[in-house]
């Protein structure tokens, strides 16, 4: 431990930059590319539907920080999103012959997303720890469970919001409040709340040490199985706040919602500069991972250089670019 | 006791018998296709429930044994269970790909039962008796003929395509074919994957890029949606703007009969078509005419005035 509190400073210094900035750098880059290829895309309109696109996946991506930084993972919080959204939608339509069409069923809507969200998070945290089973396994289970549930609920189809809470509730996507969409709002609340439990609590701390390992975190008198499981936890209740942005944008839920939104979330999070094995977790950095993640689809849409068909290539090579920089930095110092 | 065992033995005599003979005069009909996991797909499964109530109905010695499967192994065990448990006397089969399903089928033919292929044809020629498939380039060219209709040499489109398959390239190829020479300028065109949120993310992106355009082929009903809610949010849903989509969604069809002018029309591309496909199979062993051959149906345009006959309202899709 004294050898690598020493080292730690004397190899960091030097290569502060890169590690910390690098995917604020890519970011920088991206956008450069993206202005380049048309000046409208950093028009106001554009950059609005960037930020409020990066919405659902950065949110999501900050709980997703939490349960990677303290060693696990979650594999389910796609289709928790639709599982969520689905029910979410009934609950809604039923609601409009005993509450109406008003701010008060969406509330009801809202509120029920929320509380799935954290029982599912809840769900999955105590099959990870008191259920010991590995987080890869449960997570993989509830994620077909939740898949096929929406599948379910929708008979196969979609299942649409009611045109009258349609109008309700439109306004928390489509509105903004001071010249910021709400969903960007939701998300830059959740950012700070992220980084303030992660960089300046206990539990933020606590995530860190069990990550970095478990049984020394476990020895250290350090309620291992609380702290994961609260992590899944905070993990559902961002997917529950995704939702809740999410409904008003299309009305309606089916199988296709939320699909590979897990392995955007983690890319996300790996971009940001966390460390996929955990122990070490950076909530600037997922948020960053975010809008990379969005800024890629989007720069790809405003071009028609690079074939329709090499899209997902170009999204592979620029992730792998982005960890790169970061991790053959590491690897330099360590030498 | 002696004369109870008599009437018993006597029951599950006449019993036997009348199994036998059901057994041998029932026209046994499997129907297999891929578990439905999207909207379109719920819509196939319903309407193969609405026609197998109907032509059971009809006829009291069809059976007919509706199986779906969620990948292509399962579905071609679904097919050895048709014929050695079932000893079903025809197959009407959607299948999940054609490569991996064309041997089973080949299986199912050597029982000696009828095949009957729906949409998705097989890598061999000449296994199917029958073939009912909706028309993919028919889609693409009457989806260009009613935007030439609309639209002068000039106007400005842009295009969302689907999941990049060969039913996107059959669709997407025979429309650019349709509109060459029109002096209709297509701007670019991006995969949305038959999906909502890909369709409202690309045109948001589409928007921003050209301020100038005057109609959108969107080639599908799921990705028009998408469409019409970034239109609406961008705040350019007016101006004599339209969409066109494809499928026959129950939703997109209410609007068409309201008068909805974003989505005027749309491309009928049929789940359906399953319904067909059992209809045509059922009259091969009940019509005095021939029926084996190819069915392709028409991708129709709906318009107001011919919407009503496709609405489904208790459809899923």
């Amino acid at each position: 431990m004294p050898e690598l509190a020493q080292t730690e400073p004397a190899t960091r210094k030097p290569n502060l930059d890169l590690k910390l900035y690098g995917p604020a750098i890519a970011l920088v880059i991206l956008c450069i590319i993206g202005f380049s290829l048309n000046t409208a895309f950093l028009s106001e309109g554009n950059i609005t539907n960037l930020l409020t696109r990066s919405a659902f996946i950065g949110i999501i991506a900050v709980g997703a920080t939490f349960v990677i930084t303290a060693g696990g993972i979650d594999l389910s919080v796609g289709s928790m999103a639709a599982a969520i959204a689905g029910i979410m939608i009934i609950l809604m339509n039923a609601l409009v012959d005993i509450l109406g069409t008003g701010v008060l069923t969406v509330a009801v809507g809202a509120g029920c997303a929320v509380l799935l969200g954290a029982l599912a998070g809840l769900a999955n945290g105590l099959l990870t720890t008191k259920g010991k089973i590995e987080a890869f396994i449960v997570t993989l289970g509830t994620m077909g469970i939740f898949r096929s549930l929406v599948t379910y609920f929708a008979d196969g189809g979609t299942l649409s919001l009611n045109f009258d809470i349609r109008g309700t509730y439109r306004p928390v996507y489509y509105e903004s409040l001071i010249g910021v969409p709400i969903p960007v709002w939701v998300f830059i609340i959740v950012a700070i709340s992220g980084w303030f439990l992660m960089n300046r609590t206990t539990f933020g701390r606590y995530c860190t040490a069990i990550g970095s390992n478990e049984h020394v975190a476990q020895y250290s008198a350090i309620n291992v199985n609380k702290i994961k499981t609260w992590t899944y936890v905070i993990q559902g209740l961002c997917v529950a706040l995704a939702t809740v942005i999410y409904v008003p944008r299309l009305g309606s839920a089916s199988s296709s919602t939320g699909v590979l939104w897990e392995l955007e979330a983690i890319a996300a999070v790996i971009i940001g500069g966390t460390v996929l094995k955990g122990g070490y977790g950076r909530i600037g950095g997922t948020i960053l991972g975010a809008l990379i993640l969005t800024t890629i689809g989007n720069i790809l849409n405003f071009t028609d250089l690079i074939s329709n068909y090499l899209n997902g290539t170009m999204q592979g090579l620029i992730i792998i670019i982005a960890v790169w920089l970061q991790r053959a930095n590491w690897g330099k110092s360590k030498d | 006791m002696q004369f109870g065992k008599t009437i018993v033995a006597g029951l599950i005599g006449a019993l036997t018998f009348a199994g036998a003979a059901t057994a041998q005069d029932t026209i046994k009909i499997g129907v297999s296709y891929p578990t439905p996991t999207h909207a379109w797909a719920a819509g196939m499964n319903w309407h193969a429930e609405q026609a197998e109530a109907r032509l059971e109905a009809l006829y009291s010695d069809v059976d007919l044994i509706l199986i779906n499967s969620p990948d292509p192994a399962a579905q071609a065990s679904a097919l050895e269970d048709l014929v050695s448990i079932h000893g079903i006397d025809a197959l009407v089969v959607l299948p999940f790909e054609s490569e991996p399903l064309t041997d089973p089928v080949l299986n199912v033919k050597d029982s000696g039962a009828l095949i009957t292929v729906v949409d998705r044809g097989l890598s061999q020629p000449g296994i199917e008796d029958i073939y009912v498939a909706g028309n993919n380039p028919e889609l693409g060219r009457i989806s260009a003929q009613y935007m030439m209709t609309r639209l002068d040499a000039g106007d400005n489109i842009v295009i969302l395509r689907g999941i990049p398959t060969i039913i996107d390239n059959e669709r997407f190829d025979a429309f650019m074919a349709e509109i060459e020479g029109s002096g209709i300028n297509v701007l670019d065109h991006k995969h949305a994957n038959w999906n909502r949120d890909d369709g409202f993310e690309v045109m948001q992106d589409f928007l921003s890029r050209f301020p100038d355009i005057d109609a959108v082929w969107a080639q599908d009903d799921d990705i028009a949606i998408g469409v019409v809610a970034a239109l609406e949010q961008a705040d350019r849903a007016g101006d004599g703007m339209f969409v066109v989509g494809g499928a026959g969604m129950k939703e997109t069809i209410r609007g068409i009969m309201d008068g909805n002018e974003l989505v005027p029309v749309d491309v009928l591309y049929p789940p359906s078509m399953i319904a067909t496909a059992m209809d045509v199979t059922v009259a091969a062993f009940k019509s005095n005419g021939p029926v084996a051959g190819r069915y392709i149906l028409g991708a129709t345009l709906i318009t107001q005035e011919n919407a009503e006959s496709f609405y489904f309202p208790d459809s899923p899709f």
